[in-house]
């Protein structure tokens, strides 16, 4: 055994990469309440007031404080960056100073010029030439390739968010790796599998040859990051500090490597708490250190940011990072993996303040302890920061060392990665079946051209033989695109430091995504259980709905519509089954725009439900605003029967709710012990 | 049996313990000035349904409610005893728990409602009793009814053990006069099943009700309680509750 593994239980994992091994072998399940936890230290208070005056500034000059436009962001481009050196636990900065924006112009060096310039900005001329007469991007790859007909569905935005101008992220370092085993064993490791690849040369070996080269080269640059910020990184840490900085360092190098959509941190709270046990049951440190430690690491997540366009940050109303952190869950054991440090990661929000980064998002199950329940519970009326994913549902799935990249997007940390896809809006998709295939906006014929509806009223029979023709070609070409982007990706924009920290041979999720769920099962509903009237313009498109009576809606738990939205969700994703699917990736499917719905609903025209052109799409799988009328209850259980087998890369369902309607204020409700202590305390 | 529904509310979380599945009669005698569902006052009117049917729907809802049930509020449940009757007879053969929220009015002491009532107590798990007012002028005043058979009601399920909370909606200028709280109290303190106390804050969300109804507002230019008004109400009437129960124990 290593040195710094003194007092570790021993196991599978002291001899091969195996973090989850490691995990289960040395974690001490926590079942108290919250009143161990420490407020934060001086220097914690000192630091974020820092932070916060810098955020201040960068408001004030328009969003963005500094970029960066002439060194190329790689792992090791910049010196060392600091808030107030002297104070910070956790060190470590994505460029030399914070908040300054890092140039990353391997997915498109247009996009980084656009970013730029958005904000007063300019690429220095040298890299634009650089990455325009020298270099390929990914962008430039992606559009070599595209068919006319790729581009006209971009366009009309029937496929959108395709992640063919911005990295697609999505995909989740173990960079637990690098604290447990030190980047020397981990280099050892990739050569070994490169010494044992295949060397019968077709272009799938070739690439994986080429792909591990690169890691190992990350590998060394990320040690080489380590001794930027003066740490020797090639050994394992020995103590919950370093353990921390080590495992930042591996996410700092990916950060600084890809600008992706999301940039998400894994399942650490759990590992690193095993780290902070030994160094507590040790005496060498105070649980008012350990929360500083974690205080500082979480402060350094909430400072990742990118350079991104205005379009970028309109998808996304604002330019969200996604540094989801995954916490708590169920082990297929039985015990629980809640640790005092899934607590100190949720106290971050009361030391440091709320806010929406790091993601943190607790594995939801009912087996979960009580006290850490409450404790969840308490933090979210307190500060709304908290997503909760059903563990329960995806642990049969994905074992209990899986984590959520993005905000539902569930992977084995290390063993699976994903392709990130954007969406296909079927709820235009559905105007296209009535249209023929001719965009109701831009009226030009996208999807093929096949016969529109005839008629003044919609007939459900021919209305959804329609549609499922042109699912049929929607999701053909939807899946063709993908794989025309990630393999330029793949190819011009690799994600070398991230996949290192993989297993040589991951699963490869293929990722597709669908928007309007709840206007096509409404709509249908509408065409089916009421009557609904066509308005065609000059041209004779259909431009508008007159609906005639009441129909059922989504989210009421009425299996008459449900049941249309069910179906829509297996009928979708079994057609995107059929094609082929880049580096034979394993296809899902998402039902998640938890903000894009916004942009989506823009592009898409008058929808038979009664829905104006323009307005917003429901978010993810919501009902769609104000037609579930039955309840939280009912609109939850409408969203609970879409099929998990057939949506496995997520589910969402954004749930807004006053406190009041969640229950009592303890202040003015006296329940059952507190009236009796009350009155004896009156006595 | 068919009862007169007004709606149902699939995730109820103010009216009893846990998540509940709230069903609104139609239909009430009283007419409280500062009432927030006008709309469930006239008889008559409302969805019929079988209790059978309501009871399918509550079942869909199982998941959502490990410490929750069943909540009857209106409207006054009461004055559909029957059908509330049935309803919980089919919700405990399914083991889930029952609470009724109610105004007392219904209340007679004959054997005749008595053969009524008992069967439906039986069946209930929780009483949520509002009593508006203390004093039976003022409660005239505030309801059109007077307060004598509600605080009858009250001891009889003190009588009979029936778990009550106790809810009372603090108005300003029209329920908080510290005598009457103090009042309330002392009647409360006599009663040995209460297990909660509920104080509510009034506030003005009815107002759209009553103008798309075309029903002149009673407590126009009453302000909203605040959180402070309802909690030195509380402790009025906590105080009233000790009152009696110290000369109780003196007895």
């Amino acid at each position: 055994m290593q040195n710094e593994w003194t007092g570790f239980q021993p196991g599978r994992w002291s001899n091969s990469v195996n973090v989850r091994d490691f995990i289960q072998h040395n974690y001490t399940p926590y079942d108290g309440d919250e009143s161990f936890l420490a407020g934060p230290t001086s220097a914690t208070v000192k630091l974020w007031d820092e932070v916060m005056e810098l955020s201040k500034k960068e408001r004030e000059a328009g969003g963005v404080l500094d970029m960066d436009t002439k060194i190329v962001s790689t792992i090791t481009s910049h010196g060392p960056g600091y808030i107030d050196k002297e104070y910070e636990q956790i060190v470590g900065l994505q460029t030399d100073k914070p908040f300054k924006r890092s140039l990353q112009p391997f997915g498109g060096i247009r996009m980084a010029q656009n970013a730029c310039k958005e904000y007063g900005y300019e690429v220095d001329p040298e890299v634009v030439k650089i990455f325009t007469d020298y270099r390929k991007t990914h962008n430039q790859g992606v559009f070599d390739v595209y068919t006319p007909e790729m581009r006209l569905a971009r366009k009309s935005a029937i496929i959108t968010g395709l992640p063919d101008a911005y990295g697609r992220g999505r995909i989740i370092g173990d960079y637990r790796r690098v604290a447990l085993y030190g980047i020397d064993w981990l280099i050892e490791d990739k050569k070994h599998q490169l010494a044992t690849s295949l060397v019968r040369m077709t272009s799938k070996n070739i690439r994986l040859r080429e792909e591990l080269s690169e890691q190992i080269r990350a590998l060394e640059d990320l040690k080489k990051l380590g001794e930027i910020y003066g740490f020797d990184i090639s050994k394992p840490a020995a103590n919950a500090k370093e353990a921390i900085q080590w495992l930042y360092f591996g996410y700092l190098a990916a950060v600084k490597e890809q600008n992706g959509a999301a940039m998400s941190l894994g399942r650490t709270s759990t590992f690193l708490d095993i780290y902070i046990e030994r160094d507590l049951k040790a005496g060498l440190i105070t649980e008012e250190q350990a929360q500083e430690y974690i205080d500082h690491f979480i402060m350094k997540l909430r400072m990742v940011r990118f350079a991104r366009t205005p379009e970028y940050n309109a998808l996304f109303s604002g330019d969200p990072t996604w540094v989801t952190e995954s916490i708590g869950g169920i082990g297929i054991d039985g015990r629980h993996m809640v640790t005092k440090n899934s607590f100190r990661y949720l106290h971050t929000l009361e030391n440091l303040g709320t806010a929406p980064e790091p993601n943190m998002t607790v594995l939801w199950s009912t087996r979960l302890p009580r006290k850490f329940k409450e404790y969840c519970a308490k933090m979210s009326i307190k500060t709304s920061s908290i997503q909760y994913e059903n563990d329960d549902l995806m642990r049969p799935v994905h074992g209990d060392d899986y984590a959520i990249a993005c905000c539902v997007s569930s992977m084995r940390v290390g063993k699976e990665m994903q392709f990130f896809g954007a969406r296909a809006n079927l709820a235009k998709c559905l105007l296209y079946a009535i249209n023929g295939g001719v965009d109701e906006r831009l009226k030009i014929q996208v999807g093929p051209k096949y016969r529109p509806v005839e008629g003044d009223y919609l007939d459900y029979d021919d209305v959804m033989a329609k549609y499922d023709d042109m699912m049929e070609w929607l999701a053909g070409l939807y899946v063709n695109t993908l794989n025309v982007i990630h393999y330029m990706h793949d190819k011009y924009a690799y994600e070398k430091v991230q996949m290192a920290l993989h297993d040589r041979d991951v699963k490869r999720y293929f990722a597709t995504g669908i928007a309007g769920l709840s206007v096509v099962a409404d709509s249908l509903s509408a065409i089916k259980y009421a009557k609904v009237k066509v308005i065609r313009d000059e041209d004779g498109i259909v431009t508008d709905y007159q609906v005639e009576g009441d129909f059922p809606k989504y989210g009421n738990n009425d299996d008459r519509v449900d049941s249309i939205a069910v179906n829509i969700v297996r009928t979708f994703m079994d057609k995107i089954r059929k094609h082929h699917t880049y580096r034979d990736g394993f296809p899902t499917m998402s039902i998640l725009t938890i903000t894009s719905n916004v942009v989506y609903g823009k592009k898409t025209g008058n929808t038979p439900d009664g829905r104006r052109m323009g307005e917003p799409l429901a978010p993810g799988a919501n009902p769609m605003h104000c037609r579930d009328t039955h309840g939280a209850a009912a609109s939850l259980a409408s969203v609970a029967k879409l099929p998990f087998r057939h949506a496995q890369d997520g589910i969402s369902n954004t749930f807004s709710i006053v406190p009041g309607a969640l229950g009592k204020s303890d202040q003015l409700f006296t329940g059952e012990l507190d009236l009796d202590r009350m009155l004896e305390e009156e006595q | 049996m068919k009862g007169y529904i007004h709606s149902t509310e699939s995730f109820g979380t103010v009216d009893g313990p846990g998540i509940r599945y709230v069903v609104f009669l139609q239909g009430c005698p009283m007419r409280c000035q500062y009432c927030h569902n006008p709309d469930t006052w006239e008889f008559g009117k409302g969805t019929p349904t079988e209790a059978s049917e309501i009871l399918a729907d509550v079942l869909r809802y199982r998941s959502f409610m490990k410490q929750g049930g069943i909540t009857v509020t209106g409207g006054e449940p009461l004055a559909q005893i029957e059908f509330v009757t049935e309803l919980f007879t089919l919700a405990k053969a399914e083991g889930i728990h029952t609470c009724i929220d109610s105004s007392g009015i219904m209340f007679r002491n004959s054997a005749e409602y008595l053969a009524k009532l008992d069967p439906l107590l039986a069946l209930t798990d929780l009483v949520m009793l509002d009593i508006k007012h203390i004093n039976p002028d003022t409660h005239k005043i505030l309801t059109g009814h007077t307060n004598e058979g509600i605080l009858a009601f009250a001891r009889y399920l003190a009588d009979k053990g029936t778990d009550v909370w106790i809810r009372h909606v603090v108005v300003p200028g029209v329920t908080d006069r510290e005598a009457d709280l103090l009042e309330l109290g002392r009647f409360l303190g006599g009663l040995s099943n209460i297990k909660a106390l509920d104080i509510l804050p009034y506030h003005t969300m009815g107002i759209e009700k009553y103008r798309r109804l075309n029903i002149p507002y009673p407590l126009k230019g009453v302000p909203a309680a605040s959180t402070d008004d309802a909690l030195r109400a509380k402790k009025l009437i906590l105080r009233g509750m000790k009152e009696t129960r110290a000369t109780k124990k003196q007895n």
